[in-house]
């Protein structure tokens, strides 16, 4: 994985210092509450509904067992004793003290990380395919495309004070892990016309309260490229997009209002201007990118049937826990952080120095965050998963549902999170109840359900399979059930079934939507294809059929 | 009382005045508003004698300025709060595109958090409040490093770069 240099350090270092001077004014009154909010998000620092949230930014998903060590010490001392992953591959601790975080800070420079714009309306982490270098069928490992993504935006002079947040998402597979068409930027590895590798960029994409698919703005665009197409991109944005209203400042509210070809045009007018200046990346500046992503010292070995023998349970675990590899005789590794009676995306102190000590052991030292919220071994040898699903297993920790129902995607919702209209951890709660039997879920296969309690849809909600949106109404809390939508290569907006349901209903209509698809599933056809061959109306007509008897 | 401003790398004391300051001193350099330079912009360019200057609100474009670079000496950008940033990109335009040479002013929400990234984009003087100003030269230095080429004329020590940060013509 990347390594700092002099330059990231002092960097690093040097936000520190200036951030516990930022909080020093703050806490004697020379800064504002106004003035200090637009420093300290820049910073991912959050005031929520109890104490400050700190989000820690985790480029590209990417942790040395050290760093994630790190994590689990600052949980321990700092906060409650756990942490929260995110969707953008971030971790968030809900409990840490303001006048702390200077500390905190400090420490996490000593391990190579920081919580540089992972808040505020400036360029956010950079995200990417959790099996970057792993996967089979991938053209190329967008990691080193990462880490140039996050230098580049790193501090950058001119667009740290955007009109809203800008996310940038980084993939060189066929399948889309990273949900890029959802954001601000995606970046997509393809070949060019001559065979030769450049990229693809999408932009306009985004969540939120105006959900919409990124369009292409370039079809190829050769690499030596991609910085000063990025700058021209947020150059337009910086200057154009607007700043009078918060609910309509992202750049997918531009690209739509302008128009795509305009949007081109703009664009590709600033690129001629900068193209051929400063930042052309170099081919040394990408040899040397490439360096720190090299594969790990894999031993030679022959694939092998592990699971064979082997008890239900780690049969179960094997088959959904783990995915393929590209080299023989290793797998990929899930650590579910689904458990049905934990809060998705959380872990412990304690289960965070176990990983690390298991990454050491199976996994070359690493350690990686899905954008599901989940976590991964990537570099596991078949041979040693038995062995390594025992420790998971006594840890809580192999859960064996990745991919099905109870993977859920779930953001803080009303327990932390002060946008919040209604609860997100108590519905995921819930449903885990009512759907606590593998063998139906196992049945149901690829499911996703994702959750927000809010319009910041933060939890995804409208590329779900089933997406659950927390409102309010009038005090209470409901939420409106959308099915169709998908985050991948096929990306999707869900559609709303119907009028919003009570907090005790949501199991329930779920349950509902699921009797359609059983009734009506081709084959292996997923739950997603059968709602995108039938429309929404069958499952509809069932939900709303007869009232749910709470 | 002059007012006191941070100007390339040093506390001065401002020798230009606002239209409203100015008045009984026709031979004052003069920093205008747009509509002010626009109303009488014939006879602004004709006038060879006055140091002129005019301030952009955020929402302006460059372009609007840029046929008359040669007749102006100043150019501000306003940033109308702590969440403003389109002046960030109104300097690099005027600096690297269109080639200004002149002090480039930020005015309005100036304090020095921002400071370092202004100065970044090429902003060479800064009117920023009593309280601020006294760590303004101090904040230049926030960061001894970056990732990024852009426009250092404001900065009182040479930035270590990356590789990459290298001008193909170079």
């Amino acid at each position: 994985m990347y390594r700092y240099d002099v330059v990231d350090k002092t960097l690093v270092n040097e936000r520190v210092a200036q951030f516990r001077d930022q909080t020093r004014r703050f806490l004697a009154g020379e800064l504002s509450e106004d003035e200090f909010r637009h420093l300290r998000l820049r910073n991912g620092l959050y005031i929520q509904r109890h104490a400050p949230m700190l989000r820690v930014a985790i480029p590209y998903g990417l942790l040395s067992s050290t760093q994630l060590r790190a994590l689990g010490s600052i949980a321990r001392r700092y906060d409650r004793g756990y942490g929260h992953f995110t969707t953008r591959q971030n971790i968030q601790y809900n409990w840490p003290k303001l006048e702390d975080v200077p500390d905190i800070l400090a420490e996490l420079a000593q391990v190579e990380m920081h919580a540089i714009q992972t808040s505020g309306n400036c360029i956010r982490n950079t995200t990417s395919d959790h099996l970057a270098g792993v996967t089979p069928e991938e053209l190329e490992d967008p990691r080193p495309w990462c880490e140039l993504i996050r230098q580049w935006s790193t501090f950058h002079p001119e667009f740290t004070y955007l009109p809203r947040k800008f996310k940038i998402a980084v993939t060189g597979a066929a399948q889309d892990r990273a949900a890029s068409q959802v954001h601000d930027v995606g970046v997509h590895i393809v070949r060019g016309p001559g065979g030769e590798l450049g990229f693809e960029i999408l932009a306009g994409g985004g969540l939120g309260r105006t959900p919409i698919i990124g369009q292409v703005v370039r079809e190829f665009l050769p690499r030596e490229h991609l910085l000063s197409y990025l700058e021209a991109i947020l150059r337009v944005y910086n200057l154009e997009g607007r700043r009078d209203n918060l609910t309509k400042a992202r750049i997918k509210i531009l690209v739509k209002s302008v128009g795509l070809q305009e949007f081109k045009r703009r664009v590709e007018a600033e690129w001629e201007l900068i193209r051929d200046g400063g930042l052309r990346v170099t081919e040394e500046e990408i040899a040397r990118l490439r360096s720190f992503f090299v594969p790990p010292a894999y031993r030679r070995l022959a694939n092998i049937e592990p699971a064979v023998g082997k008890s239900t349970a780690f049969q179960a675990w094997y088959r959904y826990n783990t995915s393929a590899h590209k080299v023989p005789g290793y797998r990929v590794v899930y650590i579910s952080l689904k458990k049905p009676d934990v809060a998705p995306g959380d872990i412990t102190d304690a289960q965070m120095e176990l990983l690390a000590g298991l990454a050491d052991r199976y996994s070359f030292g690493e350690v990686r965050v899905t954008h599901t919220q989940n976590l991964l071994l990537a570099d596991v040898e078949q041979d040693e998963t038995f062995e390594l699903w025992q420790a998971l297993e006594a840890a809580g920790l192999a859960t064996p549902n990745i991919g099905t129902l109870t993977d859920m995607i779930c953001c803080p919702g009303l327990d932390f999170c002060s946008l919040a209209n209604a609860g997100s951890i108590d519905v995921a709660k819930l449903i885990n109840d009512r759907f606590d039997d593998y063998d139906y879920l196992y049945d149901l296969g690829e499911l996703e359900i994702k959750m927000s309690g809010c319009m910041n849809a933060c939890g995804h909600h409208h590329v779900g399979h089933i997406g659950i949106l927390g409102v309010d109404k009038s005090g209470e809390e409901w939420y409106q059930i959308t099915i169709g939508g998908a985050a991948g290569a096929d990306a999707s907006l869900g559609q709303v079934i119907g009028p919003s349901v009570a907090k005790t209903d949501v199991a329930e209509t779920i349950a509902r939507l699921l009797e359609v698809y059983v009734d009506e599933r081709r084959h292996d056809e997923r739950f997603l294809d059968t709602v995108r061959r039938l429309g929404v109306k069958p499952f509809k007509e069932r939900v709303y059929a007869a009232p749910i008897a709470a | 009382m002059p007012r006191r401003l941070l100007r390339d790398g040093r506390i001065a004391l401002d020798d230009w005045s606002y239209a409203a300051e100015a008045e009984g001193n026709p031979d004052a350099p003069l920093i205008l508003t747009l509509a002010q330079w626009q109303d009488q912009r014939e006879s602004w360019l004709a006038n060879e004698r006055r140091r002129l200057g005019v301030v952009l609100l955020p929402a302006h474009k460059v372009e609007l300025l840029t046929p008359d670079l040669w007749r102006l000496t100043l150019i501000g950008a306003e940033f109308s709060g702590p969440g403003e940033g389109r002046g960030y990109s109104q300097a690099r335009a005027l600096r690297e595109q269109w080639k200004f040479g002149g002090e480039l002013r930020a005015t309005g929400y100036v304090r020095r958090d921002q400071l370092f990234f202004m100065a970044r984009c090429g902003f060479n003087s800064f009117e920023l409040p009593d309280a601020d100003i006294d760590f303004a030269y101090a904040a230049l230095s926030t960061f001894s490093q970056a990732y990024q080429p852009s426009n250092d004329a404001g900065l009182p020590l040479k930035l270590r770069r990356r590789r990459w940060d290298i001008p193909a013509s170079a």
